[in-house]
């Protein structure tokens, strides 16, 4: 009897890794889908966040739905505690434009599919990779050292750039034909577009662009300052949940306050701080942001982070504005000058 | 509904009670029922696909309290 081959599919729900899929599924190959949380995926903080313009609509996990599409079963593995741990502050093969360690990040997730495949029992991990689409990890040299370091030399496909790479192992042994695979390259998508109509895919996000938040350089920013005032070893997942929201202050080594951008983002704030150990600030006669801090607040601290507050508000060029704060059951209100200009950016982190 | 087992993931943000509920679902016999306890919006479209994508059956959702759901899923294969 002809041994049933299984593979693992790298799965975000996008058109490439979707095509990917469809390509070794109609080879007859048992496909089954994974899914890595990090904690770092734009889209996952803009369902957290649920602007007005997201309003009327939910925003999906496109690997599930990408999931029940296809037909396949589809695992979402939370690698996030690890993840920043072990691949995010010393990365060995350096950062992207921002805090990006792509290859790292790519040699991480592909270590766990091999342990995935393992466990499952499958022989081959692919992924819709396309060779040249993006600039750090997807150059010819950087998907060959991937497949290499993650240990997966051999056993990582990738179905649409397959005929521009050495032949691997799934392609040597015949369990996928390699005269049935692609040779697409570079960021055009048209290639893609015209397969995925000739495969009936009517579904799928279109691309975004910078869909990590460790490629973005204002959240770079503010983790660099985290690591500066709070130190590697001291980093929780709440803080990098944090740094996706709000204007950061930094107001001294142990205190910086969040400013709330939008209702969405006072909203999420006022949620997500009401368990911890945070002060909250918010105008009494204007409209304006709520402020949390984060880290410790001395008495004399109270009047600048009203300031700041009122500094955002719509009282922003009034004489004084009254500011109200409270934690706990402690609460006050002060009457502060609002703080805005060049006094203001001299604290923006 | 009745469940044979609950599953509280209030204030936990996506994707994470689907994480939960694949892993408590491997303590669970087939044919048992699980509800989870959710507060986030999204679980009322992932659940669904979730459940076609894995093979359990999803058997639908109250809303009891303003923005939290409990929503039921029934196990029909091993996981």
């Amino acid at each position: 009897m002809t041994e049933k081959i299984k593979a693992i599919a790298l799965l975000s729900g996008g058109l490439d890794s979707t095509l990917a899929v469809k390509i070794i599924s109609n080879m007859g190959i048992e496909v089954q889908g994974i899914n890595f949380y990090t904690g770092f995926c734009v889209t996952e903080h803009r369902r957290k966040i649920r602007r007005n313009k997201d309003k009327n609509k939910i925003i999906q996990n496109e690997a599930l739905r990408a999931g029940a599409d296809l037909g396949i079963k589809v695992e979402l593995i939370d690698i996030s505690e690890d993840y920043y741990k072990t691949v995010l502050f010393e990365p060995k093969y350096g950062y992207g434009s921002a805090m990006n360690p792509c290859v790292d990040c790519r040699i991480y997730m592909f270590q766990k599919a091999k342990e995935y495949m393992e466990e499952v029992g499958a022989q081959f991990v692919f992924t819709g990779e396309v060779l040249g689409q993006r600039p750090k990890s997807q150059h010819m040299r950087e998907l060959l050292l991937i497949a290499r370091e993650s240990g997966l030399e051999g056993l990582l496909l990738r179905p649409l750039s397959a005929k521009l790479l050495p032949p691997t192992i799934p392609e040597i042994k015949g369990w996928v034909d390699r005269n049935k695979l692609y040779d697409i390259q570079g960021r055009s998508r048209q290639v893609q577009m015209q397969l995925a109509t000739q495969f009936g895919i009517e579904e799928y996000p279109q691309p975004s662009g910078g869909c990590c938040f460790l490629t973005d350089q204002n959240y770079a920013r503010k983790l660099r300052d985290l690591i500066t005032y709070k130190g590697k070893e001291r980093i929780i997942m709440d803080d990098f949940i944090l740094a996706k929201v709000g204007r950061h202050f930094r107001l001294s080594e142990d205190l910086k306050v969040i400013v709330g951008r939008d209702e969405a983002e006072n909203k999420f704030l006022a949620n997500f701080c009401k368990k911890g150990d945070h002060w909250f600030f918010e105008t009494l006669d204007y409209k304006g942001p709520l402020t949390v801090t984060d880290g410790e607040v001395l008495p004399e601290d109270i009047e600048l982070i009203a300031g700041i507050t009122a500094g955002h508000s719509d009282g922003k060029t009034a004489k004084t504005v009254r500011v109200q704060y409270r934690r706990n059951s402690t609460e006050g209100i002060v009457e502060v000058r609002p703080i805005i200009g060049q006094e203001l950016e001299e604290f923006r982190i | 509904m009745r469940a044979d087992a609950t599953l509280d993931t209030l204030g936990l943000l996506c994707p994470i009670p689907i994480i939960k509920t694949a892993k408590k679902f491997k303590s669970m016999q087939v044919g048992q029922i699980l509800e989870v306890l959710s507060d986030d919006e999204g679980i009322k479209v992932d659940m669904p696909n979730w459940c076609k994508s894995t093979g359990h059956e999803f058997l639908g959702i109250e809303e009891e309290v303003e923005g939290e759901y409990k929503v039921y899923v029934r196990k029909l294969v091993e996981s």
